[in-house]
């Protein structure tokens, strides 16, 4: 690990605008560190500014950004209303890292692209310019949507994909001012900058998560992995559906590590509005979600499993 | 008494003895130095003046190191030096190889291998000066290959060949001919590979994480151009071996010359990736199994050919057909394994070499013999049992498959299962079941222990043995307080000191029987004297509870008999009953899976083994050696896959997060039945080894069990969703 420094902000107006990279619970950053795939030269511990309440805020809620995952996923409310988003978190790492994981870190962490990790190969996220030793390498767990020539990694985690699906915001202040983000809008596609996984500005740091009135329905994550515990999804789906007498009502889905960011694609949960159930149906929907989907060879996979997956949460959620 | 141990010894003494501890699941006397955390580990010693060093990895696939700018690395902040020298080692030694392995690191064989050492006086120190250290290298990698192939093969032994293969297949009422491939696995520990090394004067102190310490001290003596006796190892607590700590690694030997050179001791730690990327790895395999059969399912041709690979020079190859020799009938035979020789880290021992591959393919090849004959499978492999050992006629010792099979079928209730795939679902899950043979060799190694019964009455067992989380303190504090009558709690174990007499090691499953057996002699030299205090004869003399006596003599303190303590040591030397006879250990799998109908996950509903592997020392520690074997062929049969780049063979995953091994959640109730046996020709404690029988086979029941659940037959390990999904069903179809 390189040497750097380490402050301790007292509130939050001293990590706005600061140059330093922000630490809170640190599963994913000191990883990276430890790595020398990240080297920062401060840190800044946010820890003891407080943002860790969840309250209530219209028919919505309000979870600070500091709140960890665990106190998160096991909020009666939260399990309650929005179900969704407790199991995508469960779903999640362990209950160790849980226990330290914050909402806003979750938000933040990198991809788990063995070229990203290793700190060696040519990779234009970790050092721009460099290239990309994914594509035509090992690339099982790589992108099949948005990818770019500059890069082929996905976003890694669950909690992010089921905010995405319950059209979440993410509230920040950056030295701008406070601004609320679409979850849907924050983390970008590759393009030719694969190094920001996100929208967020120098000295920007995220203050809340925002729940919109809860959506009801039948909710479920759909996490697929090579283990039952303790790994990455291979493609997962976050599904939210309310019926009424026998056809869909509204439908919001999103989709885990098939693309550099949460996927999400209105045109799918419009198309299913108003129809029955049914296994044609799923598969006119996967076909519209897939129909620009791209395998790198080791993932190619990914096209027919996302079909799949989707067919089965479609299936439960949807069923009696 | 003869050291050589080449007459069966029949004499049951372990049932005769009266202590009744041996063969009691007793726990583990350093148990709970380990959950709080007060066992020391290799890296853990806090000595005095303690430099730390950090390897770095060579940025080139192959070639040469031709400059290493140390002059920048040597300016940095608590720096004390950069070493890469000829006798810094390029490959981790072989188990059991007693000698240097590869070494001078200005030469490259595979990505990432250890090229140069960086000392400070702190770890971040040293960490970032090695992340700094410019090396200039000749690349030679378009040279390279980096994936095996059999045009680039050559045959590892001799094949074993008789009959004629060709026409039994031919004249064979039912044939299967069918191509396997297993990827590498890692052998990474939960401890990683450490060292510590002090010298004063010409003598060497290594503390270290290792499983055989006096194949050790010569490897290392012998890297260092020192005599052995000026090298003492120390590794009384080893976080798991699995065969990567066999033999020393980079760490040590680097460890020790970075210390001679600085006049104080020095400490390397690798990290987890280094483990993953410069130790060692278990062989890829391909393989090629073909089975004939007569309309009884009597085999009459039996085929088992593989593909292996190492790097150019080394000798071991996956010993793929070790089971396939001896475990089933066919008179026409063919085994053979070639190896390629290709640019990856070495290939060497991983847990259950040869049969933890070879025996997973071999028995889902035999499930596919049963469905092409309408045979049941665990009635074809009973049909399948020879008398001798095919082509060489070796009678077996103990054999208790057919037990095995009956106990783990009655256990698992196998007579609910459908012969027909795809009869069971529920909800979006598949449900299917499958068996499978284990099969492991034998061995018995060279070990000696030294047994003190103290004038108090305490048994001191002593050997540079190692307990790499086996139970060899259990195991051997048991064998002694049985033999001299002592209660558990008045026995002790020394291990892991290479000063003690030489046990036998951890590898190869042989260390309990063997160093165990060593213990047994020396326990028997002390019975021979107390039966002399006592006035009767050695067979006659009965101990228990610290008491003496025989037929007609009351029972004395033994501490009366003694009036200074009474050391014995015991050898034991394999003889040629390994060869006379086969003493293999057995067993068999019994397998429930939930397959599912839309993503290709499987998931492990319950597993049952039936093990037979001689006596049973601690029916608590066999029982875990059964049960992590069984979950390591879970790991093989479902997510474990070594992955390297092609394009310059590095290890692309190469940590516990990307790596898969099973976690807690696919690991349901897990079943082992122990079948108690005795057999006299592998060692005269009669028992054998049980490290690794529980790993072979054990894939090929989950394999099995996939295909009765949703009727896809994959030969290609780990089975995961994507090699599944394709292959489905279609999910919404109605179950049959």
């Amino acid at each position: 690990m390189k040497a750097f420094d380490y402050t301790r902000a007292d509130d939050l107006s001293q990590a706005v605008g600061s140059p330093a990279m922000l630490i809170a619970g640190g599963t994913n950053l000191l990883d990276l560190m430890k790595l020398e795939v990240a080297t920062p030269d401060a840190l800044l511990d946010i820890n003891r500014i407080g943002l860790r309440d969840i309250a209530r805020e219209g028919a919505g809620l309000r979870i600070g950004a500091l709140v960890s995952n665990s106190d998160c996923a096991a909020h009666p409310r939260i399990r309650a209303d929005w179900p969704l988003l407790s199991r995508a978190i469960l779903a999640g790492a362990s209950p160790q890292l849980r226990n330290k994981a914050t909402m806003g870190g979750n938000l933040c962490q990198r991809t788990r692209c063995g070229y990203f990790m290793d700190g060696h190969s040519p990779c234009n996220k970790r050092e721009p310019g460099t290239g990309c030793a994914a594509q035509g390498g090992v690339n099982r767990n790589h992108a099949i949507l948005g990818a770019s020539d500059a890069c082929i990694a996905t976003y890694p985690g669950d909690m992010a994909v089921a905010l995405s699906a319950l059209r979440a915001t993410v509230e920040t202040e950056g030295p701008d001012g406070v601004r609320e983000i679409a979850m849907r809008d924050f983390h970008r596609l590759p393009k030719d900058d694969p190094s920001r996984d996100n929208v967020l500005k120098p000295g920007e740091v995220i203050t809340a998560i925002r729940l919109p009135a809860p959506f009801g329905g039948r909710q479920l994550y759909r996490k697929v992995r090579d283990r039952a515990s303790y790994a990455f999804a291979l493609v997962s789906v976050a599904a939210a559906i309310r019926m009424d007498a026998g056809r869909i009502d509204a439908a919001q889905l999103a989709f885990g590590s098939i693309a550099h960011k949460p996927w999400t694609d209105e045109r799918v949960e419009k198309m299913l509005v108003g129809e029955r159930p049914s296994a044609a149906l799923f598969d006119k929907a996967a076909d519209l979600l897939l129909e620009d989907a791209q395998g790198q060879g080791d993932n190619d996979f990914k096209i027919l499993l996302t079909r799949r997956t989707l067919a089965a949460a479609l299936a439960e959620a949807t069923g009696e | 008494m003869s050291d050589t141990y080449d007459t069966p010894d029949t004499r049951d003494m372990l049932d005769r003895t009266r202590q009744g501890v041996i063969g009691k699941g007793l726990d583990r006397p350093e148990g709970p130095l380990k959950v709080a955390g007060t066992a020391t580990y290799a890296a853990e010693y806090a000595r005095p003046g303690c430099a730390e060093g950090v390897l770095v990895g060579a940025a080139i696939s192959k070639g040469r190191v031709t400059a290493i700018h140390r002059d920048a690395v040597m300016a940095m902040p608590g720096v004390l030096g950069v070493y890469s020298s000829e006798r810094m080692l390029r490959r981790a030694a072989q188990g059991t190889a007693g000698e240097a392995p590869e070494q001078d690191v200005s030469t490259v064989d595979f990505p990432m291998q250890p090229v140069a050492l960086v000392v400070a006086e702190t770890f971040e120190q040293a960490t970032a000066a090695a992340k700094a250290l410019r090396i200039d290298y000749d690349d030679q990698s378009d040279d390279a290959r980096f994936m095996p192939s059999d045009d680039n093969a050559e045959p590892a032994d001799d094949p074993v060949e008789a009959g004629d293969l060709d026409r039994a297949l031919r004249e064979a009422a039912h044939v299967v001919d069918a191509q396997f491939t297993t990827p590498g696995h890692a052998s990474a520990a939960m401890e990683p590979h450490a060292a510590i090394a002090e010298w004063e004067g010409r003598d060497l102190t290594l503390w270290g994480s290792l499983q055989m310490l006096s194949f050790n001290v010569a490897e290392l003596a012998d890297s260092l151009g020192i005599d052995p006796k000026h090298v003492r190892i120390l590794s009384p607590y080893v976080g798991g071996g699995f065969g990567s700590k066999l033999g020393i690694s980079h760490e040590a030997v680097a460890a020790a010359l970075a210390a001679q050179d600085l006049g104080r001791p020095v400490r390397v730690v690798m990290s987890r990736q280094q483990v993953f990327q410069s130790i060692m790895r278990r062989s890829e395999t391909e393989q090629r199994i073909r089975l004939g059969c007569g309309p009884d399912g009597r085999l009459t041709a039996f085929a088992h050919e593989a593909l292996v690979s190492n790097l150019p020079g080394e000798d071991f190859s996956e010993p793929v057909t070790q089971a396939s020799e001896f475990l089933y009938a066919g008179e026409n035979r063919l085994l053979a394994v070639r190896k390629s020789d290709i640019t990856r880290l070495t290939a060497g021992s991983v847990r259950a070499p040869g049969e933890a591959v070879g025996m997973q393919a071999l028995e889902v090849a035999m499930d596919e013999l049963a469905e092409a004959a309408g045979i049941d499978p665990v009635e074809l492999r009973k049909r399948n049992l020879p008398d001798a050992v095919p082509g060489e006629g070796t009678p077996y010792s103990s054999r208790r498959l057919v037990q095995a099979l009956d106990a783990g079928a009655a256990a698992f209730g196998w007579d609910q299962r459908s012969a027909t795939p795809c009869a069971r679902r529920e909800g979006e899950w598949w449900i299917g079941h499958g068996v499978a043979s284990a099969a492991r060799v034998n061995i018995l190694a060279k070990a000696e222990a030294r047994v003190t019964l103290t004038a108090d009455g305490h048994v001191v067992v002593e050997t540079d043995h190692t307990d790499i989380g086996t139970g060899s303190y259990a195991v051997l504090g048991q064998i002694a307080a049985e033999m001299l009558g002592q209660p558990i709690d008045r026995t002790t174990v020394q291990l892991g000191d290479s000063r003690l007499p030489s046990g036998a090691g951890s590898g190869g499953s042989w260390g309990a029987s063997s160093t165990g057996s060593a213990a047994f002699r020396a326990c028997e030299a002390i019975r021979a004297t107390l039966a002399q205090a006592v006035g009767c004869s050695a067979d006659d003399l009965l101990l228990q509870d610290g008491k003496a006596w025989a037929e007609g003599v009351d029972p004395r303190p033994v501490t009366d008999l003694l009036t200074e303590d009474l050391t014995r040591t015991g050898r034991i030397e394999p003889g040629d009953l390994m060869e006379k006879v086969n003493q293999s250990t057995y067993g068999a799998f019994f397998c429930e899976v939930a397959v599912n109908a839309f993503t290709g996950e499987t998931r492990i509903r319950r597993m049952t083994g039936a093990f037979g592997f001689g006596r049973v020392l601690n029916a608590k520690t066999a029982r875990s050696q059964c049960l992590g074997g069984m979950v390591w062929g879970i790991g093989s049969a479902l997510t474990e896959a070594l992955q390297f780049d092609s394009r310059d063979g590095h290890l692309v995953n190469h940590d516990l997060a990307e790596y898969h091994v099973p976690v807690h959640a696919d690991i349901p109730p897990m079943e082992v039945i122990l079948l108690e046996e005795r057999d006299p020709h592998a060692s005269p404690i009669q028992a054998k080894g049980v490290g690794e029988l529980g790993i072979c086979g054990a894939a090929g029941a989950v394999a099995n069990a996939i295909y009765n659940a949703c009727g896809v037959r994959l030969r290609d390990f780990p089975m995961t969703p994507d090699r599944l999904l394709a292959h489905l069903p279609d999910p919404f179809a109605p179950a049959a």
